[in-house]
């Protein structure tokens, strides 16, 4: 291909190369280097894309870029898979989400992480999570993005238990690992169902295939697109495996922000987007994502709402977003599911961020309930923080207002169940604006419910994310005006969803809004200074009621342990651990091993070290085979020349 | 020697060696001593001489004869080694009871 160099490959290989250069030799660098290195990779890798997008921009390269010459990963007789890197309007943005957004929180983690024994380790895993986290997003083939996606799952796993000298964080990443790999199942039966009928795992080629025949849709289409669906939805924490992300909170809370809120857990909507053409022919398959993501939506805000460690109230949120961007596929709007991907990564990575510093300024505390009066404290999180919860909470203007304005717009034309579904995404809008500005009143306003702490601003290495981060937050809504982004990404996702008639779009948005206004002032009634909920006692006292309920997280971790994980674990006790591994294996192991000793201690008997009792064996022998010899007559010359001499001695004598 | 050759069959010279060879055994199953043991060796090597010579005059055949000059050579050798080791046994365990020289038992 002739043109500009690209340096695809880059995207993927300077992390990978951050990744072994830390973590092979970050424990004997100086910090300054490790940093240098931590922080080198991802900014190369966004700024290879950040030249891509701008030569997109000026129109001077044309999507898709095809990576001509991949190096070949199968090739077995019609079947090839390479590593080649793809790159389209869709992979595109995503990219500039996970190395723009990426780049950021590890400039952040500088900050956060600076007095970490770890800082070396957390750097190179940071760095292979972008690794495989650009491998995902470039892969032109379902077998390459497999390998992003298990990657950043080993990723998210190194990361959640970072700190594994706590018990919770070591069994947080393994929750999260053994939930995923649930999901991960799924997908890989949707790949193997996908080789089956299409006979090939290329994006393109099964697209062209499709669209060679118009009359396929359902059957094991159906089955196919439920398969991957079930693998998004452990990636991406949908109902009912979303179980992981709350206790992935046990991670370092930049860790949170980029995989659990900003780029991994998004992975499952940017699957079910780039495979959108398989959906598009199962209508029953799409209102499963939808749904599902409504579902969540709604399950997860609830829950949020009687969360008191902020940063489970996040990851809730994100559940509940994520559900927002389900949603969104599923009404055949992937456009616009991609949309809220990007306006959340920026608003739910500076909530994060903005969480990070105010723990950070805390000491490590993380209960709201011991939080407050942080607004005078510590300003410039106090002022970013509102601006990515005016965000999160659909604030006319604000990024969040338009992606999700887009969902449920797109909701709203899809017949009974789309405004059945538009009306849960309405409601846990509001329930939206209630658990952020709920969170917002505890942290930020009032008097501070801690004597013990001392407030302090983050370093500026933190600050510079947060203030970015907060500009994209506000301004990242208007890439949309005018339905540019759509339009954009209309290549590759199909045309949007027309939103009807103006007047009914802008009634669409009054009510969004007006539900995010309801939230605020149920907020602001309940947790505004004086109010009796922000009462010392009213903290402290036992939740009651449907509060208990929520507050336990529906008790839905306790149902899993009951019908999962128990019998699980005592079938692996009992009946694969004594009566498969004890019974069977371990008795043909003793029964092997007792033959052996037996035939041993027989044989024993025979090695006394007594000379005499050897030689008497040999004797013995040498009798016994000369017996043998003389009365069977064995034709051998010996004992022809033997018996010869025994029984012609007479004639011999002459 | 003629009169040894007509008189004396072959018969009584397998016998006399199949004696010896016997009493070689019998004596080193039963003794203890070791020299003892070893004397009995010998014994069995000379009777097993003594069939050689018998044969190879019974045949024309010299090649009995050049054995019975190795199996000499071979006792000879053993006798210079063997007793060298019955030497340095006695002086390490000050004894040379075979029953008592068991070290490479289990």
């Amino acid at each position: 291909m002739n043109g500009p160099v690209l340096f695809l490959p880059l995207i993927a290989l300077l992390p990978l190369a951050g990744f072994l250069v830390n973590g092979i030799f970050g424990s004997r660098l100086p910090k300054a280097l490790v940093t240098a290195v931590g922080l080198l990779a991802p900014l190369g890798s966004f700024l290879v894309v950040a030249r891509l997008a701008l030569m997109v921009w000026s129109s001077s390269i044309a999507l898709p870029i095809i990576e001509p010459n991949a190096p070949t990963w199968i090739s077995l007789g019609t079947l090839h898979v390479d590593f080649g890197s793809v790159v389209d309007q869709l992979s595109l943005v995503m990219l500039l989400v996970v190395t723009g957004v990426g780049f950021l929180i590890h400039v952040y983690s500088v900050g956060y992480m600076h007095d970490d024994d770890g800082y070396a380790r957390y750097f190179s895993y940071l760095n292979l999570f972008l690794f495989f986290m650009t491998t995902l997003v470039l892969a032109g083939n379902v077998l390459v993005m497999f390998i992003g996606w298990e990657g950043v799952g080993l990723a998210s796993y190194l990361l959640i238990g970072f700190w594994f000298q706590k018990p919770t964080a070591a069994s947080a990443g393994m929750k999260a690992f053994v939930v995923t790999r649930i999901g991960d199942f799924g997908f890989l039966i949707g790949i193997f169902l996908l080789l089956a009928n299409f006979g090939t795992l290329t994006f393109t080629e099964i697209a062209t295939k499709l669209a060679a025949n118009p009359a396929w849709t359902g059957g094991i289409l159906t089955v196919t697109c439920l398969c991957l669906l079930l693998g998004a939805t452990g990636k991406s924490a949908q109902l009912p495996l979303y179980v992981w992300l709350p206790d992935a909170m046990e991670g370092p809370t930049p860790v949170s922000a980029l995989i659990h809120a900003a780029t991994m857990v998004t992975a499952g909507v940017y699957m079910i987007a780039r495979f959108h053409f398989l959906f598009d022919r199962s209508p029953f398959a799409l209102s499963v994502v939808a749904i599902g993501g409504a579902a969540t939506a709604l399950f997860a805000a609830t829950m949020g709402l009687a969360q008191n460690d902020i940063k489970r109230v996040l990851a809730y949120s994100t559940i509940s977003q994520l559900g927002y961007m389900f949603l969104g596929c599923g009404v055949a709007a992937y456009s616009a599911a991609i949309f809220h991907l990007m306006t959340h990564a920026f608003f739910k990575g500076l909530l994060f961020l903005g969480a990070g510093s105010v723990i950070h300024a805390l000491g490590g505390e993380q209960d709201m309930r011991k939080m407050g009066g942080l607004r005078q404290k510590i300003p410039i999180t106090f002022w970013t923080m509102t601006a990515a919860v005016l965000a999160i909470s659909g604030f006319p203007g604000f990024s969040g207002f338009f992606s999700k304005d887009a969902i449920l717009a797109a909701a709203f034309q899809q017949g009974t169940l789309g405004k059945a579904l538009w009306a849960v995404g309405v409601l846990t809008a509001g329930l939206t604006a209630l658990y952020m500005f709920r969170l917002w009143y505890l942290t930020f306003i009032g008097d501070s419910r801690n004597e013990h702490a001392h407030p302090h601003e983050s370093p500026w290495v933190m600050l510079g994310p947060l203030v970015l981060l907060a500009l994209l937050s506000i301004g990242g809504g208007w890439v949309a005006f005018g339905g540019r982004f759509y339009d954009f990404l209309a290549p590759v996702t199909g045309p949007r969803v027309e939103s009807g008639a103006g007047s009914l779009e802008y009634i669409l948005m009054a009510v969004a809004v007006g539900a995010g206004l309801i939230g605020y002032l149920i907020a602001l009634f309940n947790y505004k200074p004086g109010s009796a909920r922000v009462a010392p006692e009213a903290l402290a006292a036992e939740p009651a009621g449907f509060t208990k309920v929520l507050a336990h997280k529906y008790y839905v971790d306790e149902i899993y342990n009951a019908v999962f994980v128990r019998p699980l674990l005592v079938i692996s006790r009992y009946i694969l651990g004594w009566v498969v591994d004890g019974a069977i294996l371990g008795g043909a192991a003793w029964l092997l091993g007792g033959i052996a000793t037996l035939g041993g201690a027989i044989l024993q008997r025979w090695q006394s070290g007594n000379l005499r009792s050897y030689a008497a064996w040999l004797a013995a022998g040498a009798v016994a085979l000369l017996l043998f010899v003389l009365l069977a007559g064995v034709p051998h010359p010996w004992s022809f020349s033997l018996f010869r001499s025994l029984t012609n001695f007479q004639q011999a004598g002459h | 020697m003629n009169f040894l050759q007509q008189d004396v069959p072959l018969t009584w010279y397998l016998l006399l060696s199949a004696a010896l060879f016997s009493l070689g055994v019998v004596g080193f199953l039963i003794k203890r001593n070791l020299i003892t043991v070893f004397m009995s060796i010998e014994l069995m090597l000379n009777a097993v001489n003594l069939s050689f010579v018998t044969f190879a005059h019974q045949w024309h055949a010299v090649k009995g004869q050049i054995f019975v000059f190795f199996v000499m050579m071979v006792a000879a050798a053993e006798a210079a080694v063997g007793l060298a080791i019955i030497i340095a046994v006695f002086r390490a365990r000050s004894t040379l009871a075979v029953d008592r020289i068991d070290l490479m038992k289990l």
